[in-house]
């Protein structure tokens, strides 16, 4: 809904924290610029403006390809001068033919052309170093800003939108830079260049013909206006397109199993015949442009010659300067023309660079601290102290409400309560997945907000329910854990946690290939490698947020040994969906609607007979009620 | 059609044929445009020499002539905006249908094509197909009907140089040979060039569409900086690719547009030298120049064109790779073969791979209608594997699998849709609302879709929400846990009344609690034959019976009570119990 265009990068810099991000952060519209269609018009000028402030690597190019563009259209010019030149006086003229003044100008004509060539080699090849190495720096730095986004503004994205966001939009930019960059470089020092020559012939006619031309200046920018917003909008449905495409590329199973693909191809057709419907509108504006511009050219044209001819006396201008002066304005057409051509294509660029700053406006919620400001975690076991902490999701309701607990070093902490009680939340904001709205996390007696992100990284690890695997081998997933890890690492860890044998059963050991997403692993078999990808890490706080809810048990009977040595000699906070965890715990935190209502260990709260003891006993009602037999 | 060996203009002859037969109509009237826009020009650069030798360089300033002059040069330039109208109008729907065309036709396949293509392929390598690879496929199109009408151009304008003098005419012809030399020897060396951008636009596609789907383990690891590194490391690549073929293309087009001022060049130093020696006139020699300018375009846009051609066709194979991918998927018959209530359930020595790697060799099971029964075993044991082939995704290696006695190949697949419903133990919800996610279009009252969330133990929580049941969730998004994801899924499922329901670890996410109410919700409101994965006695309690699956085949079958008396199974089940409870 609200584009935020008016916020300055600058001002967003981590230098305002931790002090700035104490207060609540102002969470309304943050990331609606992602998906949503943008309700304010786009203004090319403060595109360009902030587009070139925001790419350093746009301003250090231009000076030399400006150059040769002058170059190049000052070359542009003398040739067909110099083709008349000989017709007039090597061939024409009172003389007759004059050999020598023909291969003379012929000669240099020649030259002219060989030179004009180079010179635009040079300024093409300038051109397209510059034009990819500001694509390459946008397209990274909107990646870079979408990584730090808040979980929140991932989720409410669509994968393939935030694709779009990083490709489509830059092959927009990128197909701007390669047909219509160079036209603007050339043809306005060509139409100035022909109009000061012109000047030579009549000042009165060369004003006629520059205010005729004038005219047009109003029909295009009334016509830029909408096709930018035509573009836009072409780039909203573009993204539309992708976001629809990306889901049912990933959905492939439950479409298949559903019998959803007569509904989803419906889906994908509406999504591709809207796009081309924004898109063919946005051409009528391409189409309509060009016959205008000529239009007006021709009445410049016919004006010239009428004028001409009318007052030819007064102008001081005789039949041979006219001929010529009418060779001039048909040679200002030409690049007119092409800047006509290239409006279209400059806007559709345009549009596409609005929308990746839409992304790289879209406030950042976890702000790092200043390099100088941040502090790093002490080594060992981190205790956790949480005071007073609330925290909603955007403007939704409060997801945890007054949360203060302590959670000594070394302790190992069971979260407990029913499906949105806010245990998830809870552990990422100790993972600082997200900030509190108000209240503070204090890990290791710092504030979690001035912890400086590689301390951070070290120092705490969360292992997510989701259990996302990078299309690697295994070995890469483990190390994945910590930079600089190696594959004796990963080894180690596979050992620690007792997971040789599952892996000496898989086809290629640890080289084995995990597919997309892990896909060829089993959900169980990704979690594992989870687990191993945080022993790697050996941080000083481990956060598991249902992290073995799928671990096959015979597996986890071993992982259970593991994780009590991978508990050992660290704070571990256990989002937990089994009673062991709990039982086994120094300390339970009982969730309920945001609260922590009851803490204390295992035995003391069955015995206070409170939420707690309900819960256990529908537990163990349901887990224990046939023990088998045999053992 | 094989792409290699066969000449780079053959290829795009044959791009070119497919959209002008799909669309002939905007095709033509583009190119009558385009004609129209040939015939306005030779026509004013005729008027402007009339109007020179008859206007302006008249005895006497003659302002009528010069107000016909200006009058018929304007009607002129009307006739040409309409043409220039006209062939835009009409170019821009051909290129834009021809893409929706192909991105139509390749999104279609997306979701025909069996899930082994999905199983090896990248989602952002298939984003980066429709999208980009459609886009440069089409490129060509721009000025194909521009291409084809400067043709006339030049035969008028080499008509009329030869008229001349033939000398001339032979001059200007010499400049097409050379413009086909230069193009040839460009195309060649772009070709290769072109398909890796391609590639690497893909690559960068591939790396952006995984970074942002593993978004929360990417946050949780620190790993951004990395990732960022990725980022830019495959943007590299495809800068250093874009680099290359810019250069190939700086040296071709001003090459291109030097071709016809040299060529003009030459005509004066002939020309004069003819009209020296008096073999021509000056005015002829004059007309040859005017003549000769107008070659200017042709060239431009011919070069224009042949530039488009690598890259375009290079874009339009990758798309075609997936094209031509056969669908392998049995065809509808409309016909309803299976009977009315719970279906039975025949599989018989199944064989079922991925690759070259058998996951299920030799499974044999038999269901019967109404039966319940859980599927036990270890992590890899081949549970996933048999019931997504019994939902119709996998393809059998060998045996057979029946639907109360109907061989599973000969069922109509949307008959099988409709009696089967397999729920994930990954929920996958579509960035919609809740209800949309439940009906998936089966067009189920509201009630329906209420009570099917009932069962699954959702109903609560997703009143909860914002905008209740029509809140829309994300992806894979915090919106909803993993269990509150599981149950909306399961919902999915129930809603369909499916007479074979496969629950493959749906529930696992979901605490002990909601489960059992969940499983007590399904005996209570479902009349259907159910294939359970299990990992929780209390599950396998619920089952008439255990299939034992160990090493791609099940090893046994029979009660929870008679399985018992097998050591692995007792092992095993008894590892579940301890893991449950500690």
């Amino acid at each position: 809904m609200s584009e935020t265009p008016d916020i300055d990068l600058g001002r967003t810099r981590p230098s305002e924290a931790p002090a700035g991000a104490r207060s609540a952060p102002d969470r309304a519209g943050i990331g609606e610029d992602l998906d949503g269609a943008a309700t304010e018009p786009v203004k090319a000028l403060r595109v360009l403006r902030r587009g070139i402030a925001m790419s350093p690597e746009l301003r250090r190019g231009v000076p030399a390809i400006a150059a040769v563009g002058l170059f190049a259209a000052v070359g542009r010019l003398i040739v067909p001068v110099m083709v008349q030149l000989v017709l007039d006086h090597g061939v024409l003229g009172a003389d007759g033919y004059q050999p020598g003044v023909v291969w003379t100008l012929s000669l240099a004509a020649l030259a002219a052309v060989l030179v004009v060539a180079a010179a635009s080699r040079f300024a093409l090849i300038r051109l397209v170093r510059m034009a990819e190495s500001v694509l390459l720096g946008l397209r990274v730095r909107a990646f870079e800003h979408i990584h730090r986004l808040s979980l929140a503004a991932h989720s409410e994205s669509r994968r393939g939108v935030l694709v779009a966001r990083v490709t489509s939009d830059i092959e927009a930019m990128a197909l701007f830079m390669q047909w219509g960059a160079y036209s603007w470089t050339i043809n306005p020092v060509l139409i100035l260049a022909t109009l000061a020559v012109m000047l030579f012939y009549s000042w009165q006619l060369t004003l006629l013909v520059s205010v005729l031309h004038l005219l047009l200046l109003p029909f295009l920018r009334w016509i830029q206006r909408r096709q930018i917003a035509a573009h836009s909008r072409v780039r909203d449905r573009v993204a539309d397109t992708m976001g629809h495409t990306s889901e049912a590329v990933s959905a492939a199973a439950v479409i298949r199993a559903y019998g959803y693909r007569g509904a989803m191809r419906a889906r994908l057709d509406r999504a591709v015949d809207r796009q081309y419907e924004t898109q063919l509108s946005a051409f009528k504006w391409w189409a309509f442009m060009l016959p205008v511009v000529d239009l007006v050219s021709s009445v410049a044209l016919a004006a010239a010659i009428v004028a001409g001819v009318t007052w030819s006396d007064e102008l001081g201008i005789g039949a041979g300067g006219l001929v010529a002066f009418v060779f001039l304005v048909r040679l200002l057409i030409r690049p007119i023309s092409e800047i006509g051509e290239v409006f279209d294509n400059t806007q559709a660029a345009l549009a596409a660079w609005w929308k990746v700053m839409g992304v790289l406006d879209t406030p950042v919620e976890v702000v790092e601290p200043a390099p100088d400001e941040a502090r790093e975690l002490p080594d060992g076991p981190l205790p956790v102290e949480v005071r007073g902490v609330d925290f909603s999701y955007r403007a939704g309701e409060p997801v945890l409400r007054g949360v203060d607990v302590a959670i000594p070093a070394d302790a190992d902490v069971a979260v407990v309560g029913e499906t949105g009680s806010g245990k998830t939340t809870f552990a990422r904001l100790l993972a600082r997945l997200a900030d509190p709205s108000s209240g503070d996390v204090i890990i290791g007696g710092v504030d979690l907000r001035a912890v400086a992100p590689d301390a951070r990284r070290r120092g705490i690890r969360m292992v997510p329910q989701d259990g996302f695997l990078f299309a690697a081998t295994i070995e890469d997933n483990i190390r994945y854990g910590r930079p600089g890890a190696t594959e004796a690492d990963a080894a180690a860890a596979v050992e620690a946690l007792g997971l040789q044998r599952w892996m000496e059963g898989l086809p290629a050991g640890m080289h084995t290939p995990v597919g997309q997403r892990g896909g060829r692993l089993s959900v169980g078999e990704r979690q594992l490698v989870a687990l191993a990808r945080a022993q790697v890490a050996d941080p000083g706080l481990l956060l598991l947020d249902e992290a073995t809810s799928a671990v096959d048990p015979e597996t986890e009977e071993a992982l259970a040994v593991a994780m009590a040595h991978l508990s050992q000699g660290r704070t571990t906070v256990s989002v937990a969906h089994r009673l062991s965890t709990a039982e086994r715990a120094d300390l339970v935190l009982v969730f309920d609607d945001g609260r922590i209502v009851e803490q204390g260990r295992h035995d003391e709260l069955v015995e206070a007979g409170g939420a707690y003891a309900r819960l256990h006993e529908s537990w163990v009602g349901n887990t224990r009620r046939a023990a088998p037999t045999g053992r | 059609m094989s792409a290699a060996g066969d000449g780079l203009a053959r290829r795009g002859y044959r791009l070119i044929m497919r959209s002008v037969r799909a669309h002939p109509l905007a095709h033509t009237a583009a190119l009558i445009g385009a004609l129209g826009f040939v015939a306005t020009t030779v026509g004013t650069a005729w008027l402007l020499g009339w109007i020179t030798d008859n206007v302006i360089i008249a005895e006497e300033a003659d302002r009528t002539g010069a107000g016909v002059a200006a009058a018929l040069l304007i009607g002129v330039s009307v006739v040409s905006g309409i043409s220039v109208l006209m062939r835009r109008w009409f170019l821009a729907m051909a290129e834009l249908r021809t893409q929706r065309d192909w991105r139509r036709a390749l999104l279609h396949r997306y979701i025909d094509l069996p899930m082994d293509f999905h199983r090896e392929r990248d989602p952002g390598e298939l984003l980066a197909h429709a999208d980009a690879d459609v886009n440069t496929a089409t490129m060509v199109l721009k000025p194909l009907a521009f291409a084809v009408s400067v043709v006339v151009l030049v035969i008028v304008t080499m008509g009329a140089l030869f008229a001349a003098h033939p000398l001339l005419a032979l001059i200007a012809a010499v400049v097409f040979p050379a413009l086909a030399v230069i193009s040839r020897f460009y195309t060649r060396r772009i070709e290769a060039p072109s398909a890796e951008v391609q590639r690497r636009v893909g690559e960068v596609s591939e790396v952006a569409h995984e970074s942002f789907d593993g978004a929360v383990v990417v946050k949780t690891l620190g790993r951004e900086p990395i990732e960022v590194e990725r980022m830019r490391a495959a943007s590299e690549r495809l800068r250093d690719e874009r680099i290359r073929v810019g250069r190939m293309r700086a040296t071709f087009e001003p090459a291109i547009d030097a071709l016809p001022t040299m060529g003009a060049v030459f005509l004066l130093l002939v020309g004069a030298w003819l009209v020296g020696r008096g073999s021509a006139t000056p005015g002829d020699l004059v007309l040859a120049a005017t003549l000769f300018s107008l070659l200017a375009l042709p060239l431009f846009i011919v070069g224009f064109f042949l530039e488009e051609m690598p890259r375009s066709v290079v874009s339009l194979e990758r798309v075609d790779r997936v094209l031509q991918r056969p669908v392998g998927a049995a065809a509808p018959t409309g016909a309803r073969l299976l009977p009315e209530g719970p279906l039975g359930l025949g599989i018989e020595d199944l064989a079922v791979g991925y690759g070259s790697r058998l996951v299920l060799d030799g499974v044999s099971l038999q269901v019967r209608a109404g039966e319940t029964v859980a599927l036990v075993g270890a992590t890899g044991s081949g549970k996933s594997t048999l019931l997504e082939t019994v939902a119709g995704l996998n393809d059998i290696a060998r045996g057979s699998i029946r639907l109360s006695g109907v061989q599973f190949d000969r069922i109509d697949p949307a008959e099988i849709h409709d009696a089967v419903a397999l729920v994930f133990q990954e929920a996958f919800l579509f960035a919609d609302s809740v209800v949309e996610n439940v009906d998936l279009q089966t067009g189920s009252a509201p009630a329906d879709v209420a009570a099917a969330l009932e069962s699954a133990a959702a109903g609560g929580f997703v009143d909860g929400l914002a905008d209740g049941p029509a809140t829309v969730v994300g992806e894979r998004g915090v919106t909803l846990s993993g269990g509150q994801r599981q149950r909306v899924a399961l919902a999915r499922a129930l809603v369909r009344s499916p007479r074979l329901l496969m629950l493959d670890d749906a529930t696992s996410a979901v605490d002990p609690v909601v489960e059992s109410e969940i499983l007590a919700n399904l005996r209570r409101d479902l009349d259907t034959t159910v294939l359970v994965v299990a990992h929780r006695i209390s599950t396998i309690e619920l089952a008439d019976r255990v299939a034992y699956l160990a090493g791609g085949r099940i090893v046994a079958d029979g009660t929870h009570d008679e399985l018992l008396a097998l050591d692995d199974y007792r092992s095993l089940v008894s590892a579940y119990e301890q893991a449950a409870a500690g």
